[in-house]
Parts: C-alpha cells; sequence; structure tokens
C-alpha cells in the first residue's frame, strides 16, 4: 500500500484528473477503505452484542444467542428501579460535577503563575507537578486512607475524594499549563499596559482565550471522577449509600449474577452519559487529547 | 506576593495529599501496624518478608512488567497502525475516527464486565462465534494462560486515544519530505520508516512513556475482570483473593490494596507501595530529561 499523504506523480495522473482514477490509486483506496470498515465493525460489535443482550429476558441471556427473540425493554426500567442504582447515579453526579469545579477553580490559577511567571524554584515546580501527575495513588493511599477514616472520620463519603480537588490536580496543572504557553504574550503585556491587574487579566483576557483547553480539562475531570473506581472503593465500599454508579455497577453485577440481561443494561445505562456528552462535545476531546501528546 | 497567591492552592495541596503521605509511606513501612492495636517499630522486618519470604511480590512484579511490556508495545503499535489507517482514509474521516475513539471513553468498570460477558467461554459472542468458524476457544478470564491476552484485547480496544495522537503527529510531517523521498525512489515502507518515524518519534517516545506510568498503576479492569470471570460476590467484608485465576492478573497496585485494606498488614502495603513508587520515578526521570520537548521553551 502506497501512502495517500504522498500526492500522486505527476506521470500517472494528469492535472486535473482526481487521484483515484488512477487504477493503482482506486485499488489502494478500496483496500484502505475495507480495512478501516473491517477494523471498525470490530470496535463498534461489543457495543452492539451489549444492546442486544440489555433487551433479551432473563433466560435467553445465559444461552449462546446473540439476537434477542423478544425485545424486552422492560430490563432498563428494573435496573433503574433497582436498590440503589438512582442514589449512585447522583453520587456519581455530585462527585464529578463538583470535583471538576473545584479542579478547574483550584488549577487555573496555578496553571498560569507557572506558564506566565518567572521567578526561582519553577523548574522544581514543574517537575513536582509532573512527579505527582506520574505518581501512582496507590503509592499514597494507605497513609491517605488512615488520615481521612480514622482521624477525621469521613470514611463512608466521598468526601476523602472531592475535597483534595479544592488543592489543584497536577494533570490538569499540566495541560492548562501547555495550553497557555501557546498564547502570544502581547495580549498579556498589553493588558498589563492597560493597568490591568493579574487576576484581571486571568480573567478578562487569558480565560475566554483559554476556553477549549478549559472546556477538555473539564471533561477529562468529569470523566475521571465519573470513571473512578479504586477511590470509591477504599472510602465508600462499606456505606453503599455512598457508592458510585463505577463502584455500584460492579456490584450490581455481582448481586445480579445469574442476569446478564440486566447487568448489560446497567452497563448501558453507565455508558450512555460518557457517549451522549461526547457527541456534544467531541471538538473539545480531540483538542484536549491531542494537547496532551503533541503541544510543546 | 502574586505569584505565590496563585501557587497557594497548589502549595498546600502537594504538601498535605503529596510530600506528607509520601513521609508517611516511608515512615509505616518500618511499623508493624495492623490499625487496631497500637503500632510497633520492627526495622527491616516487612521489607525483608515483601522481598524474599512473600511470592505474591515477585508474583505482582512479574505480572505488571508483562502487562507493561505487552500493553504498552501494542498499544503503540496499534495506535500507529489506526493513525494512519485514519490518515488515509478520503470518505468518512470523522466517522471512523468516532467509532475508532469512543471505547476510550467507555467507563473502565462498564467495558470490563462488558469483555467479561462477551470473553465469557460458555456462553460468549466472541466463543460462539469462533466456534462456528472453527477455531479453537480459549478460556478467556478463566484460564491463567489467557486472563492476561484478554486484558490486553480490552486495552486494545481502548486505544483511541493514542490514534487521536498518532494522527495528530502525523499530518504534522511535511508532505515536501514524502515527495522528495517518493522521487528519490523510496517505496512505501522505506518512507515509513526513514520519514515517518523519525518525524513522529518525539510522539512515539512520549506516548511509551506516559504508557508504561499509566499500566504500573493497572487496576480496575484487573480487578472487575477477576471478580466477574470468578463469580465472587463481592459484599462489604468479604475478600476477594485479586489476581484470579491464580494470581495470573495480580499487579501491584492490586497488591497495596489486599495488603493494607485486606489483610490490614499496613507495613508491608507500605513495602509494595514504595517499590511501585521507585519504579514509576525510574520511568518519570526518563521523561523528565526529555523535558524540552514536554514542557515546551523553557
Amino acid at each position: 500500500m502506497g501512502s495517500t499523504l504522498v500526492a500522486p506523480a505527476v506521470a500517472d495522473a494528469p492535472a486535473l484528473e482526481r487521484p483515484h482514477r488512477t487504477p493503482r490509486a482506486r485499488l489502494e483506496w478500496i483496500a484502505v477503505h475495507s480495512l478501516a470498515v473491517g477494523l471498525a465493525l470490530l470496535f463498534v460489535l461489543p457495543f452492539v452484542f451489549l444492546l442486544l443482550t440489555s433487551l433479551m429476558s432473563d433466560h435467553q441471556a445465559l444461552t449462546t444467542d446473540l439476537w434477542p427473540r423478544t425485545w424486552r425493554v422492560q430490563n432498563y426500567v428494573d435496573v433503574l428501579r433497582a436498590d440503589g442504582f438512582l442514589t449512585w447515579w447522583k453520587n456519581s453526579l455530585e462527585y464529578a460535577v463538583l470535583g471538576t469545579v473545584l479542579t478547574l477553580l483550584s488549577s487555573i490559577p496555578v496553571a498560569y503563575a507557572l506558564a506566565r511567571f518567572r521567578f526561582r524554584l519553577r523548574r522544581l515546580a514543574l517537575t513536582v507537578v509532573i512527579a505527582t501527575m506520574m505518581l501512582p495513588p496507590q503509592v499514597v493511599i494507605v497513609p491517605m486512607y488512615l488520615v481521612w477514616a480514622r482521624q477525621l472520620h469521613l470514611d463512608g463519603t466521598l468526601w476523602p475524594l472531592i475535597i483534595p480537588m479544592a488543592f489543584g490536580d497536577a494533570y490538569s496543572i499540566f495541560l492548562l499549563r501547555q495550553f497557555l504557553l501557546t498564547i502570544p504574550s502581547e495580549y498579556v503585556d498589553a493588558a498589563r499596559v492597560d493597568g490591568c491587574g493579574e487576576l484581571r487579566t486571568l480573567l478578562r483576557v487569558v480565560l475566554p482565550m483559554a476556553r477549549p483547553a478549559v472546556v477538555a480539562v473539564g471533561l477529562f475531570q468529569f470523566f475521571y471522577c465519573w470513571n473512578d473506581y479504586f477511590g470509591p472503593q477504599i472510602y465508600a465500599s462499606e456505606n453503599p449509600s455512598a457508592w458510585t454508579l463505577s463502584y455500584g455497577l460492579e456490584t450490581f453485577k455481582g448481586a445480579h449474577h445469574a442476569n446478564w440481561n440486566l447487568a448489560m443494561a446497567a452497563t448501558i445505562l453507565v455508558m450512555a452519559p460518557v457517549v451522549i456528552i461526547f457527541f456534544f462535545a467531541q471538538k473539545a476531546f480531540v483538542e484536549g487529547v491531542t494537547l496532551t501528546g503533541v503541544k510543546g | 506576593m502574586v505569584i505565590l497567591a496563585f501557587l497557594s492552592p497548589w502549595l498546600i495541596g502537594t504538601t498535605v495529599f503529596f510530600v506528607y503521605p509520601l513521609l508517611s509511606t516511608v515512615w509505616f513501612s518500618f511499623l508493624h501496624y495492623d490499625q487496631i492495636t497500637p503500632a510497633t517499630w520492627v526495622g527491616l522486618r516487612n521489607w525483608t518478608y515483601v522481598l524474599t519470604e512473600y511470592d505474591g511480590f515477585w508474583q505482582a512484579l512479574r505480572n505488571t512488567l508483562w502487562f507493561v511490556a505487552a500493553m504498552v508495545t501494542s498499544r503503540v503499535v496499534f495506535g500507529i497502525g489506526l493513525g494512519l489507517l485514519v490518515t488515509k482514509v478520503k470518505t468518512g474521516t470523522r466517522t471512523f475516527r468516532t467509532l475508532f475513539y469512543l471505547p476510550y471513553l467507555a467507563p473502565p468498570v462498564a467495558a470490563t464486565i462488558a469483555f467479561a460477558f462477551l470473553l465469557n467461554p460458555g456462553t460468549g459472542a466472541v466463543n460462539t462465534i469462533l466456534g462456528a468458524v472453527g477455531i479453537p476457544t480459549p478460556g478467556w478470564f478463566n484460564d491463567e494462560h489467557w486472563a492476561k491476552p484478554a486484558l490486553t484485547l480490552l486495552a486494545l480496544w481502548g486505544v483511541g486515544d493514542l490514534m487521536v495522537i498518532f494522527m495528530a503527529a502525523l499530518l504534522d510531517v511535511p508532505r515536501e519530505l514524502y515527495e522528495a523521498a517518493e522521487l528519490d525512489g523510496a517505496g512505501a515502507v522505506r518512507r515509513f520508516r526513514w520519514v515517518t518515524l523519525p518525524m513522529i518519534r518525539p510522539i512515539v517516545l512520549f506516548a511509551v512513556v506516559t504508557g508504561v506510568i499509566q499500566t504500573m498503576q493497572y487496576y480496575t479492569q484487573a480487578v472487575v475482570a477477576g471478580k466477574v470471570a470468578s463469580g465472587i460476590v463481592d459484599a462489604p467484608g468479604t475478600s476477594f483473593e485479586p489476581g484470579y485465576p491464580h494470581g495470573s492478573t495480580l499487579t501491584l497496585p492490586q497488591l497495596v490494596y489486599s495488603l493494607g485494606f485486606q489483610r490490614f498488614d499496613t507495613g508491608s502495603a507500605c513495602v509494595v507501595a514504595l517499590v511501585l513508587f521507585a519504579l514509576a520515578m525510574a520511568f518519570t526521570s526518563l521523561l523528565l530529561r526529555r523535558r524540552a520537548g514536554l514542557l515546551g521553551e523553557d
């Protein structure tokens, strides 16, 4: 397969002819697109099988059948009515919304300072940000748990997960800083000349320009909280009324171990918000992911 | 002063949630503490126990390194491949990109339960289809030889983040370079080897290092797959032994959890945590040495 990144050789294709008119280019077009369609099918099939199983009867879900004989939408109603499910939904939303808002409020000024100000120990500060970003949460979990649970008695709640987010999140700080570096300093300088204080410069000049990055970081943080399993397992596992959807889903599966149809309906219900938000904010996601790898 | 004000939330956070617990972890690693009776100083006893007497540690370390090697390599190679494919697709590029990206967003618990269901040896769709075509059907999450490959498949399904990163990097390669290479008579393979690869090298390095560090934190998928496949209900107070089947999916982060929160052997849990820390920091320093590329003009 030749690379279509390369312009077709002039000798093969008259200037006005579309590239895939040449036999070789047409073959290549077919090969590339069939490979893409085949792979896309593999990527989508798990979702399709989930959806199909979630609509089967209790009995059929235990067989090797791939296609539902009856379409049982009632499964979804059963899941939503199951013990705790709506509570977990509420807890997840609370954790994710509070976590995201606090993270943005606390991380934006830090990222701004690290991107714009020159000061001694700046390199050290950056190194610490990256080190915390790379730190597996399990490294510090034992003493953290002992403080939250034994001294502050906040086990059985999600507060030990939410409160730290009011003190900056290394990953968000890093991403925001990377983006802020790309804003030309002339804008900031102009604001300063006009007598803008640092806080006003940040709020009125920099933040509006950094909106795509703020949205991307906010979405990442929202999904980090929504998907978190380890945190709720450590702090909330003993109190089912504080479980989140991610943690509850796994126990839901355990409690309904014979009902794959219900488990799959629940699984779909946990995935749904993520997929829906993604379709509304696709651009922000792609920009955000690109930011992690390419900028700088 | 302004700088200090801007940095203050993070300065407090780093001290309270990073420096303090890290130092405590070191301190606890020299104590015997079951979280009920008062702690006693035992010197290096926890260290010698974990490193020389406790087989679970070496098993977890081996598994963790297996995951790091297999998942990072296959994800990066597959990510580059998908990135290339999507940049070459001329019709429906956006649709393909979306379809390949979506699984990455699926919540890990949901994705793992889905895979445990689809790969379930008796009635799962994958073995049903493989059996129909006449391919031998593995036991996947229920077979100690197949559990790690099954988790790797799950990680490959979520390769969308790398695809997007590589796509952006590939589109940044100047077209003139390809034209020049083609004029010199370079075929597709040689163009990839001598033009594409050198140009995207920094991104490959970035993907490898961050992949290594993410994989060292590998936890949720392994725990959930083990629980669902073994059918052990994890109600509060009961203990699911992580690593099902036969410790084949036990990783260092799971060992920290198991030692610290199931066996209440705080000291040993902290020893494992510190080994994990040393490994993670070794790889992070590799990344920091490339800081010029990572941190921007500094």
